[in-house]
C-alpha cells in the first residue's frame, strides 16, 4: 500500500487557489479576504510546527514527552472552550470546569481505548495516543463549550423563572433542571447528529484520511466506528461533568441563584 | 396552630437592622416609595440573596433548615409571577380545591389553560393559588406568607375577593403575613400593623390612618 508523496510545490498550487479566492472576495468587498489569508497562513505554520513536534515525539517514544504534549493540548483546549462562552463563570471557574471536564472524559476514554481496545506496544505509543487524544479533545471541547455556554446563557435569561421556582420551595437541582437538560442536549447534539449522518452525507475525516493513506476501507470503517464511539463517550461525559459542576456553581450553599458569579458578555 | 415569624437584624441594601415579630395569623402591611427596598426585604427573608441577619419561624432558625425547606414554608409570592411549563396545571403538584378556585373566579378547567394566554390579572391570582397549594401540601406544618403587591393587576371587585380569600386562609392556618401594599384603602382593610420604609429605616404607622 503506497502513499503518494506530496511535495511542497504541490501544496503551493492549493495555496495559490486560496489566495485567488481571497482576491475574488476582496474585489467583491465581502470583507473576508483578510481573515481567509490569515487563517490560511496560520494553518500552514501551525501544522508545519506540529509536524516537527510529532516527528520528534514519534522518534523518542517516551511516556514523559507524550504526557507533556497531552498536557499542552489540554490547556489549549481549556482556554479555547472558555473563549467560546459568552457569559462565563468568574474567577477561573470557566477555564477550570472546562479543563477538568475534558481531562476527566477525554483522558479516561483515550487511555481506555488505548489499553483495552487498540492495545499498541507500549500503550502510550505516540502514533496512536496523540491523534486519538487530539480528536477526542477537539470534539469534547466543542461539546463542553456549547453545554456551558447554553447553561450560563439560559440561566441568565431565565433568572426570573428559576427564582420563582426557588420561591415555591423547589431544590436548586429542580429549579434549574430544564436548563440543565437543554445544556446537555446542546452539548451532545453535534456528536449525535454526526453519528446519525456518518457515511451518508460525507465520509468522516479520519476514515477519508486513512483511505487516502492506503488503508483498506473495511479497516478504516472499524477505526472510524471506534473513534466515533470514543468521541460520543468523551463528549457526553465531558458535557455531563461540565453541566453538573457549572450548574452547582450557579447556586451558593443557601441555594440562591448567584448570577453575580457570571462575567458580563464581551461585545 | 400557626407559629410566629421573627426577623433578627436583617440587613439588605440600604435597609439595616430590621427586626420584627409577627404573631401567628398577623398581617403586617409594608409600604414605601418605589425602589425603597420592599421587594428586596422580602427576598432577604426568603433567603434569595446574600444579606445579614437571621429569621425564625416559631423555634426553627432559618439557618438550621436547608434553604428550599425554609422557602417551602416561608412562601414568597413575587409581584410578577413566572411560569415554566405550557399549562397551568403542570405547575401544581396538588390542584387547588374547587372552593379556592371559585373564590378567585376560576373553575377546574383553568388547570388546562395555556400559560401563554393568561392575562396579568389571571397570572397574579393563579400565582397565589399556586403558592397556597404548596403550603397546603403540608397542612400540619407552620408557614408564613410574603406577598409582594398581590393585587396590583386586579380590578376593584377582584381585589376585594383576593383580600377576603387571603385573610380567611391565613387566619384559619395562622400564617404570619407580610403584605406589600401601595393603596391606603387596602392597608386599612387587611393590615393589623403597618410599617413604612423611610430612607433606610422602617417606621411604624397607624394602619387605618395612612394617607
Amino acid at each position: 500500500m503506497d502513499v503518494i508523496a506530496l511535495a511542497w510545490w504541490q501544496l503551493a498550487i492549493a495555496a495559490l487557489l486560496v489566495v485567488a479566492l481571497a482576491g475574488c472576495t476582496a474585489l467583491m468587498r465581502l470583507g473576508v479576504g483578510r481573515s481567509l489569508l490569515i487563517a490560511g497562513t496560520r494553518t500552514v505554520v501551525q501544522l508545519a510546527l506540529i509536524g516537527l513536534v510529532l516527528e520528534a515525539l514519534f522518534a523518542a517514544e517516551r511516556l514523559l514527552w507524550v504526557a507533556l504534549m497531552a498536557l499542552a493540548m489540554l490547556l489549549v483546549a481549556g482556554r479555547e472552550a472558555m473563549a467560546r462562552q459568552q457569559r462565563r463563570l468568574r474567577g477561573g471557574w470557566a477555564f477550570g470546569i472546562g479543563t477538568l471536564a475534558m481531562f476527566l472524559s477525554s483522558f479516561t476514554v483515550t487511555v481506555l481505548t488505548l489499553t483495552v481496545i487498540i492495545g499498541p506496544e507500549p500503550w502510550y505509543r505516540p502514533q496512536y495516543a496523540i491523534p486519538l487524544l487530539g480528536m477526542l479533545l477537539g470534539n469534547t471541547m466543542t461539546g463542553v463549550a456549547l453545554a456551558l455556554d447554553r447553561l450560563t446563557e439560559s440561566a441568565w435569561r431565565q433568572r426570573a423563572v428559576i427564582e420563582n421556582r426557588l420561591m415555591l420551595g423547589q431544590p436548586w437541582q429542580v429549579a434549574i433542571g430544564d436548563i440543565r437538560r437543554e445544556a446537555m442536549r446542546s452539548g451532545l447534539m453535534p456528536t449525535i447528529n454526526g453519528m446519525a449522518a456518518a457515511g451518508l452525507v460525507s465520509l468522516p475525516g479520519m476514515m477519508t484520511g486513512q483511505i487516502l493513506a492506503g488503508t483498506a476501507p473495511g479497516l478504516a470503517v472499524k477505526y472510524q466506528i471506534l473513534i466515533m464511539f470514543a468521541i460520543a463517550l468523551g463528549t457526553g461525559f465531558g458535557a455531563l461533568a461540565a453541566v453538573s459542576i457549572g450548574s452547582r456553581r450557579l447556586f451558593d450553599k443557601r441555594e440562591r441563584l448567584r448570577l453575580d458569579r457570571l462575567a458580563a458578555p464581551r461585545s | 396552630m400557626g407559629e410566629a415569624l421573627r426577623l433578627e437584624a436583617l440587613g439588605i441594601g440600604a435597609l439595616k437592622e430590621v427586626s420584627l415579630l409577627l404573631a401567628p395569623g398577623e398581617v403586617l402591611c409594608l409600604s414605601g416609595a418605589s425602589g425603597s427596598g420592599k421587594s428586596r426585604l422580602l427576598r432577604a427573608i426568603a433567603d434569595l440573596e446574600p444579606h445579614e441577619g437571621e429569621a425564625w419561624l416559631g423555634d426553627t432558625a432559618r439557618s438550621s433548615l436547608p434553604a428550599h425547606q425554609w422557602r417551602a414554608r416561608v412562601m414568597l409570592v413575587p409581584a410578577e409571577s413566572h411560569w415554566w411549563a405550557e399549562r397551568v396545571g403542570e405547575h401544581l403538584a396538588t390542584p387547588p380545591s374547587e372552593a379556592d378556585l371559585a373564590a378567585l373566579g376560576f373553575d377546574a378547567g383553568v388547570l388546562g389553560w395555556e400559560v401563554a394566554r393568561l392575562s396579568s390579572g389571571e397570572k397574579q391570582r393563579l400565582a397565589l393559588l399556586r403558592a397556597v397549594a404548596v403550603l397546603n401540601e403540608r397542612p400540619a406544618e407552620a408557614a408564613a406568607l410574603l406577598l409582594d403587591e398581590p393585587t396590583a393587576n386586579l380590578d376593584e371587585a377582584m381585589t376585594r375577593a383576593v383580600e377576603a380569600w387571603l385573610s380567611e386562609r391565613l387566619g384559619e392556618r395562622g400564617w404570619p403575613t407580610i403584605w406589600v401594599a401601595h393603596d391606603p384603602g387596602q392597608v386599612a382593610r387587611v393590615a393589623g400593623r403597618h410599617w413604612h420604609i423611610e430612607g433606610n429605616r422602617l417606621v411604624e404607622k397607624e394602619p387605618r390612618a395612612w394617607t
